[in-house]
């Protein structure tokens, strides 16, 4: 009891704090930012208390369950659905800032929802919102199977997974109220770096935990990644992340660098973003789950040694690529691209090991629609890793660079390789998790697959033609050697492609969407019936026996 | 390894020994290709960073064998671009633009990097077509021959050297109608009636009681700068009234707006922001977009004749046709 009054006492302090800092705060956005902090602090608050009362509901969502013989699974499932709808969310501002390009009248005369502040909120909400908590929910469901070994610090895992809730509302809000240090994939102020650097470092703890827990003799290929991926976000977080606050009271922070060191770090980060983030986390997922869902073993260990060492020791190096032709100095230049072309085969292994583990499973591709996502997944994987080191070669950049190409690129790596992969782990995960005995509808699955598969293709199919279009007009020269169009020329002459792509994610977020009731029904213990995905074909005519006819 | 190695079936491979959740690995060996093409990228990178700029230094970085640099190309692009060009523009700035009308080859190569130079500088108010966006915009559509500064290359060039209404510029081309209503000169009901008038002579309206006590007020209000007749003054810009393009609009609202408050309509000055060839180029190309006239002295003799058949048509039918 004593213990109850002390934690609820400090909960209590702690939202007093945040309230007067909302008081007191210097901007307007400061000010809604604590007032979040004081409501999240009030509804932990409300939940310490309520526990006292009813322990048994509230053990599940503060302790791990009692029973040590099974999994501590769930954060995971919090996470599955976290994961679904921060997706639902990114889609759909991915869609709507998409029309935004085509129709500028839906930037709404609003400073809140215009592109400048609507577009960070999308590429957040699905990198680190959607794909955060992929990763953090898969990782956690991962590093248990693969250790044999329950979640070390159970309590902690359970703050990983609220105070990532929390990081992602303030991240989120602050896009719409203007609250921003302006680096790509880091716009959130010093404090939520703050708090971020406190979430990230827990979940470390709790990874790493759990490995040093573990029952294997050895440590799976899928945790080397998960542990790759963990440790540098947090390095490159701390420093990309480093400023100076204006005021302890207010969001306004000044970058520890200054000029091209400042975009050159940001750079290093942005690039690691998409390396460490995007790259080796999903391939962590990926180690896991096609093996899984294959049911054969992994294809080259070896293999795996080799790219994974080859590509983590490469991919921090590439970020310069991001800033060629700039005041970035050439050997800096130099140093991005070589080591970005060095890193197509490392890139590629993940992909071979992917593929090559459906050795002597391939006709699965044609029975299970998850598989099939897997696939697609992988060679989109493949795709945007061979177009990624292709267009850090500066000639092709000085065409490719500041076009929509770069959107294209994104995009095909984003919603291909990891979205894909993210749906096929859910889809294996959810009944798993529930206890179902199968999802609610594989053909959902198989429609949801070929409405995102569509979407990618139109989506990329139109920036890459949009993208070189750019590129050439903008260096168009006439008989005279003058530049031939102005720059609001090449703006009209993208009009078709955008629309063209606001269907492909229109088409993706479709897709999510049947995903979205598919895994709701899943969760509920419904099944569909429906016809199976294949059927052995049996056929009546040729069913009997050959009569013997008499010899003429 | 592990004491359970065994044969994978389907591929004949055998496994590592190790398993993790019912994970196991084969121990197949990398690829070939793919080995070899991971050592070619390494030569390759190694090549490339003898050629090129790459290795940080104490002062500076490794120059390169090639001795390229970023800076260096740019430089000497730039460079063949201007001695191309030197002799257009040395051309261009000798002597009097006036010139330029007797030498078509030279009028033509001013055209095209005029052309670029106004996608680059003027687009943004005049429109990528140079017809001033929209009608009414208060942009001057350049398209057409309606002048309010004048129209042969010289005044053009003077236009885009000075600009309009720059008053921090002594020579800057300056006039200012003044604000009839907000200034109480006249009363809402007699705008209302010059309003009327304005769109008779122009041939938007029939003629009407109020277009009649319009004109009155015009004469002693409008035509010291507009002219008696309306076909304006280009000394001090003062649009013709009589046809129907205007620079902004030429409704009912827009006339009285422009009537109550005047409008003072602003052109940035590019004499001290762009080389005079470049300047000459725009003033060509601006020129050559369909309204550009021939030489001052050619032009008064036109226009004299021109004014008396607009007057003579004017009074013949109520000015209905002087549209263009």
């Amino acid at each position: 009891m004593d213990n109850l009054v002390f934690r609820a006492g400090g909960w209590l302090v702690l939202a007093a704090l945040a309230f007067m800092a909302m008081a007191l705060a210097a901007d307007g956005g400061f000010a809604v930012h604590m007032g979040i902090i004081t409501i999240a602090c009030l509804i932990v608050l409300w939940v310490t208390v309520s526990k006292a009362d009813y322990g048994a509901i509230a053990r599940g969502i503060i302790k791990s369950p009692a029973d040590p013989g099974i999994y501590d699974d769930e954060p995971i499932r919090w996470g599955v659905i976290a994961t679904l709808f921060w997706g639902m969310a990114g889609f759909a501002v991915g869609l709507y800032i998409a029309l935004q390009l085509a129709f500028p009248v839906l930037n709404l005369g609003l400073e809140y929802t215009t592109f400048g502040r609507l577009r960070p909120l999308h590429t957040s909400a699905v990198i680190f919102a959607f794909g955060g908590n992929a990763l953090i929910a898969t990782s956690f469901y991962i590093v248990q199977r693969t250790c044999r070994a329950r979640l070390a610090f159970p309590g902690l895992a359970r703050f990983v997974f609220w105070g990532y809730q929390l990081f992602i509302v303030l991240a989120a809000t602050g896009y719409l109220l203007g609250v921003t240090q302006s680096k790509e994939y880091a716009e959130p102020e010093w404090y939520v770096d703050l708090w971020l650097t406190i979430v990230w470092v827990s979940y470390a703890v709790v990874f790493i935990g759990t490995i040093v827990k573990r029952s294997e003799p050895h440590i799976y290929v899928a945790n080397w990644f998960f542990l790759a991926f963990i440790l540098t976000v947090a390095m490159l977080h701390l420093v990309n992340g480093l400023a100076m606050p204006v005021s302890l009271l207010g969001a306004k922070s000044y970058s520890a660098f200054a000029g091209v060191q400042d975009a050159l770090t940001q750079w290093w980060y942005g690039h690691n973003a998409v390396g460490f983030f995007l790259t080796a986390g999903f391939l962590g997922m990926m180690y896991y789950f096609v093996p899984k869902q294959a049911e054969r073993p992994v294809y080259s260990y070896r293999l795996s040694i080799i790219h994974f060492w080859s590509l983590i020791f490469l991919y921090i190096w590439a970020g310069p690529h991001h800033l060629h032709y700039t005041a970035l100095p050439d050997w800096a230049q130099t140093l991005g691209m070589v080591f970005s072309v060095i890193l197509w085969m490392p890139s590629w292994g993940g992909m071979i090991n992917g593929l090559m583990t459906l050795n002597g499973a391939w006709e699965k591709i044609r029975t299970d629609p998850i598989i099939r996502m897997m696939v697609i997944a992988l060679a989109f994987y493949g795709m945007s890793t061979f177009e990624g080191p292709m267009m850090s070669i500066k000639a092709v950049n000085s065409l490719s660079h500041y076009t929509d190409w770069t959107i294209g690129h994104v995009h095909s790596g984003a919603l291909g390789w990891n979205g894909m992969i993210t749906f096929a782990a859910l889809y294996y995960l959810v009944p798993r998790l529930w206890g179902r005995q199968r999802l609610y509808s594989l053909r959902m699955v198989n429609w949801h697959f070929w409405l995102a598969t569509f979407g990618i293709v139109l989506y990329a199919a139109s920036m890459w033609v949009a993208g070189i279009m750019q590129g050439l007009m903008w260096r168009e020269y006439g008989a005279d050697g003058y530049l031939v169009y102005s720059f609001s020329e090449v703006v009209s002459a993208m009009l078709p492609m955008y629309l063209i792509r606001a269907l492909g994610g229109l088409m993706y977020l479709a897709g999510a969407a049947i995903m979205v009731y598919n895994v709701w029904m899943t969760v509920l213990g419904k099944l569909r019936e429906e016809k199976a995905m294949t059927e052995t074909p049996h056929n009546e005519a040729a069913d009997k026996p050959i009569v013997a006819q008499p010899a003429e | 390894m592990a004491d359970n190695q065994r044969i994978d079936e389907p591929t004949g491979t055998q496994t590592v020994g190790h398993e993790w959740d019912g994970i196991e690995e084969l121990d197949t060996p990398m690829p070939r290709w793919w080995l070899w093409t991971l050592y070619a990228t390494i030569i390759w990178g190694i090549v490339y960073v003898i050629l090129y700029p790459a290795w940080p230094m104490v002062n500076s970085a490794t120059e390169g064998v090639l001795g390229w640099s970023s800076r260096g190309d740019l430089q000497q692009e730039l460079d063949a671009r201007d001695k191309e060009l030197e002799p257009i523009r040395q051309a261009l700035v000798a002597g009097d633009i006036n010139t330029l009308y007797e030498k078509p080859e030279l009028m033509q190569a001013a055209i095209e990097g005029g052309r670029s130079a106004f996608k680059v500088h003027c687009v943004q108010c005049h429109g990528t077509g140079a017809d001033g966006i929209r009608p009414g915009s208060g942009y001057p559509n350049l398209n057409d021959d309606e002048w309010l500064w004048g129209g042969d290359l010289e005044a053009i060039e003077y236009t885009l050297v000075h600009g309009i209404r720059n008053p921090d510029h002594s020579e800057t081309r300056f006039s200012q109608m003044p604000a009839f209503g907000r200034d109480g000169i006249l009363s809402s009901a007699e705008i209302s009636d010059l309003v009327s008038h304005i769109r008779v002579i122009s041939g938007e309206e029939e003629q009407s009681a109020s277009a009649t006590r319009g004109a009155a007020l015009y004469e002693s209000n409008c035509a010291v700068c507009h002219g008696a007749d309306g076909t304006g003054d280009r000394t001090q810009g003062a649009p013709n009234l009589t046809d129907a393009i205007s620079l902004y609009g030429i409704g009912r609202t827009s006339l009285t707006n422009t009537i109550t408050n005047s409008r003072y309509g602003v052109m940035p000055r590019w004499g001290h922001r762009l080389d005079p060839a470049t300047v000459r180029m725009l003033a060509a190309y601006v020129h050559s977009l369909g309204g550009g006239e021939a030489l001052p002295a050619a032009t008064n003799a036109d226009e004299a004749v021109a004014e008396e058949a607009a007057g003579d048509q004017a009074v013949g039918e109520g000015g209905k046709d002087v549209q263009s």
